[in-house]
């Protein structure tokens, strides 16, 4: 049978997971596809799924009235979307769009919530995964506002 | 290429004292961004060409106003005009940004150890640029892709500030329209219209396409973006010995004389400004130097 299992043995994020974990997340995988432009999720809204990205390109936006919506990080092939989901109360921060045709691997969080629960040792190893991507994404942050090149004083 | 020997230089055949600018005229004046800008410099006198190897700089003397260490930014192969790509950040860069053609600047050099355009050949090439620190690396760029057959892979990454502040923009563009090189670019904070990547520009070494076992790695921008660079690439696979970096300090005299620009035992004008990051790593982490 088809199934998603090859594609998401070979993504960066899931790479050298237990084959058992890996069954267990097909199960609450499907293949999703955005046209540029479309919101991947908006700021508020229930966040119900994460997504491993094949290829295209997401970008997270903050929307604010004065500047309008401004990209503040951009994802692609490789990369994971949202962490949200782990954690109460389950609402996105940001809006994501697509900026390119994007397709990408949806997850369900509520099928991976239950699965991490009674799998500890899935739900430790995905916590590890998740605890590198969100200590990059704050030294990135940090080096952002140290504003690196801007005009020295 | 020069060499230093106890009061006098070699340069390009003749010798002179190193102390000494020669006169340079500015031929023409490119506006790159808001804040940097380039200079095609000709000889106010006499038409020979100036050789430099990619990575060297030069002291420009503003009459009256200073004189700074800036990089070459033209093709060490083409050498009708002296290059350089400047940032205005104070008095003397400042001054130098209201030249316009014609105008008369001094020149001493070129000094310095450049990149290792040599050592790099049968390896795959990646470049990583930050902000104005795309100016020193152009030269290594133009002479890779002169001698293309000579190289793996090549790939640029670029990160800076916002859209606007993208150097050499539309070279950037025609690069990347090439078959045989890989450009991504990337800014810390986009405006509207922008639908490249954001981020720092570590985020694109993880995906950059070279074979870890046979790459060398130069990388040029400021200090602690050069710092988490060099970290990024060894985390991806790149021994230390196989990436450089340029360094920048205050200077004086540009070789190796007064001191100035001394960083631990080196000096960074004679010895530097690119050195391998395994022998500069102490330094670049010490707070004090
Ligand atoms: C080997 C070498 C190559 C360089 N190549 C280039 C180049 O290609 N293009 C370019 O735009 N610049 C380059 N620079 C940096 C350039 O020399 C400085 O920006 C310049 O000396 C500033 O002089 P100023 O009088 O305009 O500013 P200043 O009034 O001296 O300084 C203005 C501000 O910039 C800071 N500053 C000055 N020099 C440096 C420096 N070297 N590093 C960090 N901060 C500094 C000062 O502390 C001050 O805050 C290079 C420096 C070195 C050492
Ligand atoms: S600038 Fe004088 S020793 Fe380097």
């Amino acid at each position: 049978m088809h199934t998603l299992e090859p594609i998401l043995a070979e993504h960066p994020f899931l790479k050298g997971l237990r084959q058992e974990h890996l069954a267990l997340l097909v199960g609450c995988a499907s293949n999703v596809r955005f046209e540029a432009g479309a919101f991947v999720f908006r700021q508020g809204q229930e966040a119900n799924h994460f997504f491993i990205l094949r290829d295209g390109k997401v970008a997270v936006e903050a929307f604010a009235p004065q500047k309008g919506a401004v990209a503040i990080d951009t994802y692609g092939e490789g990369d994971v979307l949202g962490w949200s989901w782990l954690l109460p109360p389950y609402r996105w921060r940001f809006d994501a769009r697509a900026v390119e045709p994007t397709r990408m691997i949806s997850l369900d969080a509520r099928c991976m919530r239950t699965k991490c629960e009674n799998d500890h040792d899935l739900g430790y190893e995905l916590m590890k995964r998740f605890a590198g991507i969100i200590e990059q994404r704050l030294d990135a942050t940090r080096w952002q506002l140290l504003d690196l090149y801007g005009v020295r004083d | 290429m020069a060499c230093v020997t106890d009061e006098v230089l070699v340069m390009n055949g003749a010798e002179q004292s190193p102390m000494l600018p020669d006169l340079y005229k500015v031929r023409q004046v490119h506006r790159e961004t808001d804040d940097a800008f380039t200079l095609e410099l000709g000889r106010a006198a006499g038409h020979q060409p100036f050789g430099f190897s990619a990575g060297q700089f030069n002291m420009l003397y503003v009459h009256g106003i200073g004189e700074v260490p800036i990089s070459i930014s033209g093709d060490p192969g083409g050498q009708a005009t002296l290059v350089h790509t400047t940032r205005a950040v104070g008095a003397v860069t400042r001054a130098m940004r209201a030249l316009r053609a014609g105008d008369m600047l001094g020149v001493r050099g070129p000094f310095g150890v450049g990149w290792p355009v040599a050592q790099a050949e049968g390896h795959d090439v990646v470049v990583v640029a930050g902000g104005i620190g795309l100016a020193p690396l152009r030269p290594t760029i133009y002479h890779v892709l002169a001698n293309r057959d000579r190289y793996g892979r090549v790939v640029i990454l670029y990160g800076t500030r916002t859209p606007g502040d993208i150097l050499f923009r539309k070279q950037l563009e025609a690069w990347r329209a090439r078959l045989d090189i890989e450009v991504y670019v990337t800014v810390d904070r986009a405006t509207e219209g922008w639908n490249g990547n954001v981020g720092v520009v570590t985020k694109l070494v993880p995906k950059a396409p070279f074979d870890r076992t046979r790459t060398v790695a130069m990388i040029c921008g400021p200090e602690i973006m050069m710092r988490f660079t060099a970290l990024e690439l060894e985390r991806r696979g790149i021994d230390a010995d196989h990436i450089y970096l340029s360094m920048e300090r205050n200077m004086k005299c540009g070789i190796g004389l007064c001191g100035h620009c001394q960083c631990g035992a080196a000096f960074i004008c004679k010895d530097g400004p690119v050195f391998r990051y395994d022998a500069i790593r102490e330094l670049l982490s010490r707070r004090e130097i």
